[in-house]
């Protein structure tokens, strides 16, 4: 090994800053870039229910819809769209007529979180009403099993009650 | 965005800290364990779990709806003699590694909780090789006859 | 007069201004022009008056109500008070901008003004000139992606109004004294980069850079704890420090800057340590632009966005990358050649700052990673993880020990070289006396880490105190002698032993505060509730119209043995305008407690209405506020300093052949 002139040394060693700054800026830059096309959330939180089966839970259903439980998404061969709604919510209302062009390629079942029955039924006498299935979490724990953080959230059910594919954001066209 | 129980507010001074705002601090007297050790340990377990709608705050110190349920969930986990590593688990089983205030130690992490160790060490060395370099170094010539008379001139001076 | 279109000409010129500031003085040293060089003063001058011109026109249009101004219809209400008129012009991005561009300009006028005489027309030249290269940075950020003076058509006949959490007076005046800070570290980071392309750094550059950069530690440390302050009233739940990104991004610059000041005295006394004070001035100052810009890029919070325009973000960057790239290029290039071969003991002032350098610097590193390991991780691994308040507090706290071990102990030893005999014959009395305290408060205090927070900030106190009563020779001589040499004692050393005494404060008010209690109670009016051994008694609710809300408020009676203790009007107030209701918390300061108390929602039941109240019992709370207090005191003291001020340290008159020498 070469001994270094001691000049040499410190002039490495003062090229250490820049070197560390400019790997955080880049870094940073790439946050920003990828955050403006949306593949790069830092606030997303990965709920840890992807690819696994849907928990256990049996809700009662809106009437006159019938509720589900756990095990009806798992008998089910064909995917199943669950998503969470509440009518206090604003996104929901706007995903809404979204959900109600969706309808027609994918079962929609629904899950009015937090929601008293009244208010579920002027919601979706006004926005219109896309589920095939509805059911009632009134206390929000089913919601705390499936890990939502707010709503809407949507969940794409595969066959056999695996769960696929989570948004847990309104969804919009491109998703 | 969308938010739980509030209307989206965007805080808009610079750098006061953004807490998130906590309109109903005041939450339930009823939540609370009437076990006073219980309720402790479960505001210890609740201190470690991050208010998902929340900017930093624990559930603890939140008054998101979200939290409020979380609450109580920790509060019955924690009356029914769970220990705090299950109920954490619990809760990392719904809603992953983000929950916890407090990382758990692992490869990924390792940068995180070695800092504290590193970066004194860091520190140390640098400080080592800085204090060798100098000591190795000649030390300053002594002072000429000129200098020596001027500096007992300068002496004079304060003294008188 | 004040019109808008005058405020935006007015940034636009000095935005001008700023760009000549920042080129011409350069121009001039190259070509060895010196009325070019001497211009540089009356720039800063001109940019500052500019631009207070465009600030007072924004404040104009917020006071009369103009909301053709997209800002002020934003953000403001016919309805709102004055006083939050005024203040709401900095509690928006836009008008934030432009106060920091405003302090900014300041800065580059007051370093003008005092280097008047005492600096050398060459240094001061460059220094102004960086300071308003970084000025047309900011300035072009504000006319370009924040513009405050946009117009809006047609125009609302009532703005959308301000937060009512930010209708707050600790608010009001909290931005302006943290950016004070944060920009006033710009003043140091210009005088390094000057010294840089210099290429001098002596005792003398050393002497002026020391007062900028406890000016703005002032500034800095009095900002954050105005914010820490805030959100422990107004936030209501008795929580000041939630170690969240924004906070974290005003602890770092000052961990560094605390850092620098320290440093910057090693430089001033014994020439050594010049490398690492200059990168510590570069460092703060990037820290305190990273600080108060990347928060607004959505990075670190997402929930209380800023800039939700990601062009904002990008400019940010690239302005970042172009204060900060440069500068650090600038140390690669120019740093290695300066040298000095000053030698010191192990056991000797200079060592002990050294250590004071390595542990703030570890703690801002803890802090730091702390801060941005969550999206660094999530780019890299894709992992979303949380880094929060238990992560800093089981960190940082054993950190800091070793630290408040040695601060007050540093200021006793000599420079150059230390005996410990001597040491130690100085330290006995603060050893014993720190153990008898040990003793005292071992069987008050539950939990090891509060205990010892609470012995070293003890300990801090007493060795601060001891090494002014030895300096003075305090009851070894008569008192009369005593009181003289306090006297001719130097202000920068009852200064740094008061700013001590004030760290000791706060970390005794922060280590009580980890005994806090709080209980949520049910009360109806009438009932008495015993809690924290006081009896605390709703008395009245009553409902109050306010000047844009209404409110609810309740009196709680606190009482010790009958003996009425505090008065507590805790309060919700129901803002119309926005359909918000926040809850105003009341609090009684007392010096050993802060009796803490929050009003909540009321149930009727049957014949009675019942109220939830939060009540909080905080044990020293106030100090934590007095010793911030008590610490930018004597930083002010150390400021004043004359030492700092004399003139006549090396007099650079400029002639032919010193420009020559360039």
């Amino acid at each position: 090994m070469t001994r270094l002139s001691s000049l040499t040394r410190r002039r490495l060693l003062m090229t250490i800053p820049l070197i560390g700054a400019t790997g955080v800026g880049f870094a940073f830059w790439k946050m920003l870039a990828d955050m403006r096309v949306g593949t790069f959330n830092p606030h997303n939180i990965n709920t840890p229910v992807l690819n696994r089966s849907v928990p256990d839970f049996t809700l009662p259903g809106f009437a006159p819809h019938k509720g589900f439980s756990a095990d009806d998404l798992r008998q089910l061969n064909t995917p199943v769209l669950v998503t969470f709604f509440a009518s206090w919510c604003i996104p929901c209302l706007e995903e809404m007529p979204l959900l109600m062009t969706l309808k027609k390629f994918l079962p929609l079942w629904g899950i009015a979180y937090k929601d008293k029955p009244y208010n579920i039924k002027e919601f979706l006498h006004s926005a219109g009403n896309p589920f095939a299935r509805l059911a009632q979490d009134q206390q929000g724990r089913v919601g705390i099993d499936w890990g939502i953080s707010g709503v809407p959230e949507s969940f794409l059910i595969g066959a056999g009650g695996i769960i696929r594919w989570h948004e847990a954001n309104p969804l919009t066209e491109d998703v | 965005m969308k938010r739980f129980f509030s209307l989206k507010i965007i805080f808009i001074i610079a750098l006061l800290t953004l807490t998130p705002f906590s309109l109903f601090a005041v939450d339930d007297p009823e939540e609370m364990l009437p076990n006073p050790k219980e309720e402790a340990r479960a505001e210890a377990i609740g201190a470690q779990l991050r208010c998902l709608v929340c900017q930093n705050e624990s559930i603890e110190d939140s008054s998101a709806g979200l939290a409020r349920d979380l609450r109580k969930i920790v509060r019955e986990h924690v009356a029914r003699g769970e220990t705090n590593q299950q109920i954490i688990e619990w809760m990392v089983r719904r809603y992953g590694a983000f929950i916890r205030l407090q990382p758990t130690f692992s490869l990924s992490t390792f940068l995180l909780w070695s800092m504290p160790f590193l970066a004194p060490l860091i520190g140390c060395c640098a400080a080592y090789f800085f204090y060798r370099t100098r000591k190795n170094l000649p030390p300053p010539a002594p002072l000429t006859q000129d200098e020596k008379d001027h500096l007992n001139t300068l002496i004079k001076d304060t003294e008188s | 007069m004040f019109s808008p279109e005058l405020g935006h000409y007015a940034l636009a010129l000095a935005c001008v201004i700023a760009a000549v500031q920042g080129v011409f003085p350069f121009i001039g040293l190259y070509f060895r022009n010196l009325s070019l060089i001497n211009l540089a003063p009356r720039l800063a001058y001109g940019q500052c008056i500019a631009l207070t011109v465009s600030f007072i026109c924004l404040i104009y249009a917020a006071v009369t109500n103009d909301f053709s101004v997209r800002n002020i219809a934003m953000n403001s209400a016919v309805s709102k008070p004055l006083l939050y008129k005024i203040t709401g012009v900095w509690g928006n991005h836009e008008g934030s901008i432009l106060l920091w561009a405003f302090i900014l300009s300041l800065c580059g006028a007051v370093v003008s003004i005092f280097g008047r005489h005492s600096l050398p027309t060459l240094l001061k030249a460059r220094v102004v000139a960086v300071l308003g290269l970084i000025a047309t940075g900011f300035e072009l950020f504000c006319l370009t992606t924040s513009n405050p003076f946009t117009r809006l058509f047609p125009a609302p006949w009532d703005g959308q109004g301000m937060n009512p959490l930010l209708q707050d007076p600790g608010l009001a005046f909290h931005p302006p004294i943290l950016y004070t800070g944060y920009v006033g570290f710009a003043v140091p980071f210009a005088f390094a980069i000057a010294a840089l392309l210099e290429g001098r750094v002596d005792t003398a550059w050393g002497r002026w850079v020391r007062p900028w950069a406890i000016t703005a530690w002032c500034f800095l440390t009095c900002g954050i704890a105005a914010g820490s302050w805030w959100s422990y009233y107004v936030l209501g739940w008795g929580g000041y420090w939630f170690w969240d990104p924004v906070e974290n991004a005003s602890l770092i610059p000052w961990l560094t800057g605390t850092a620098l000041v320290h440093s910057a005295v090693v430089v001033e006394k014994r020439n050594t340590l010049k490398i690492w004070t200059i990168l510590l001035a570069i460092a703060t100052f990037s820290f305190s632009l990273s600080g108060t810009f990347l928060v607004r890029s959505g990075i670190l919070n997402s929930v209380h966005a800023f800039a939700n325009d990601p062009a904002r973000g990008i400019f940010i960057l690239g302005l970042l990358g172009a204060v900060i790239g440069s500068s650090l290029l600038l140390f690669a290039c120019r740093a290695p050649l300066l040298t000095d071969n000053t030698f010191f003991a192990p056991l000797s002032r200079e060592t002990l700052l050294i250590f004071n350098n390595i542990i703030l610097c570890s703690l801002c590193a803890v802090v730091l990673t702390g801060t941005l390991y969550p999206p660094f991780m999530a780019l890299l691994t894709g992992h979303v993880i949380s880094v929060g308040k238990p992560f800093f507090d089981a960190t940082t706290i054993p950190l800091a020990l070793p630290l408040f071990m040695t601060m007050g102990v540093a200021p006793m030893l000599p420079w150059k070289r230390a005996q410990l005999w001597t040491l130690l014959n100085k330290l006995w009395f603060s050893i014993g006396l720190t153990s008898i305290a040990a003793f005292i408060i071992i069987r008050r205090l539950y939990g090891v880490l509060p205990f010892l927070c609470a012995i070293a900030a003890l300990w801090v106190i007493i060795t601060s105190v001891s090494d002014l009563a030895q300096r003075i020779a305090l009851f070894r001589v008569a008192f009369r002698i005593s009181l003289t040499r306090a006297r001719a004692l130097p202000r920068a050393i009852i200064g740094s032993a008061i700013a001590h005494v004030g760290v000791g404060i706060a970390v005794l008010g922060l280590s009580a505060m980890s005994q806090a209690q709080h209980l949520i109670v049910e009360m109806p009016i009438g009932s008495t509730k015993h809690f924290a051994g006081y009896d605390w008694t709703l008395t009245d609710v009553e409902e109050k119209p306010g000047p844009n809300y209404t409110a609810l408020i309740a009196t709680l009676d606190v009482r010790s043995h009958g003996k009425q203790i505090a008065l507590l009007h805790p309060a919700r107030r129901h803002f119309n305008l926005q359909n918000q209701t926040i809850t105003h918390v009341s609090i009684a300061p007392r010096l050993l407690a802060d009796f803490y108390s929050v009003l909540g929602e009321q149930h009727d039941v049957t014949h009675n209405t019942i109220y939830v109240l939060r009540l909080h019992y905080n044990p020293l709370a106030s100090w934590i506020w007095l010793g911030a207090i008590v610490m930018t005191f004597g930083g002010a003291l150390a400021f004043s300093d004359r030492r700092t001020h004399t003139r006549a340290i090396y007099h650079q008159n400029i002639s032919p052949p010193m420009i020559e020498a360039l």
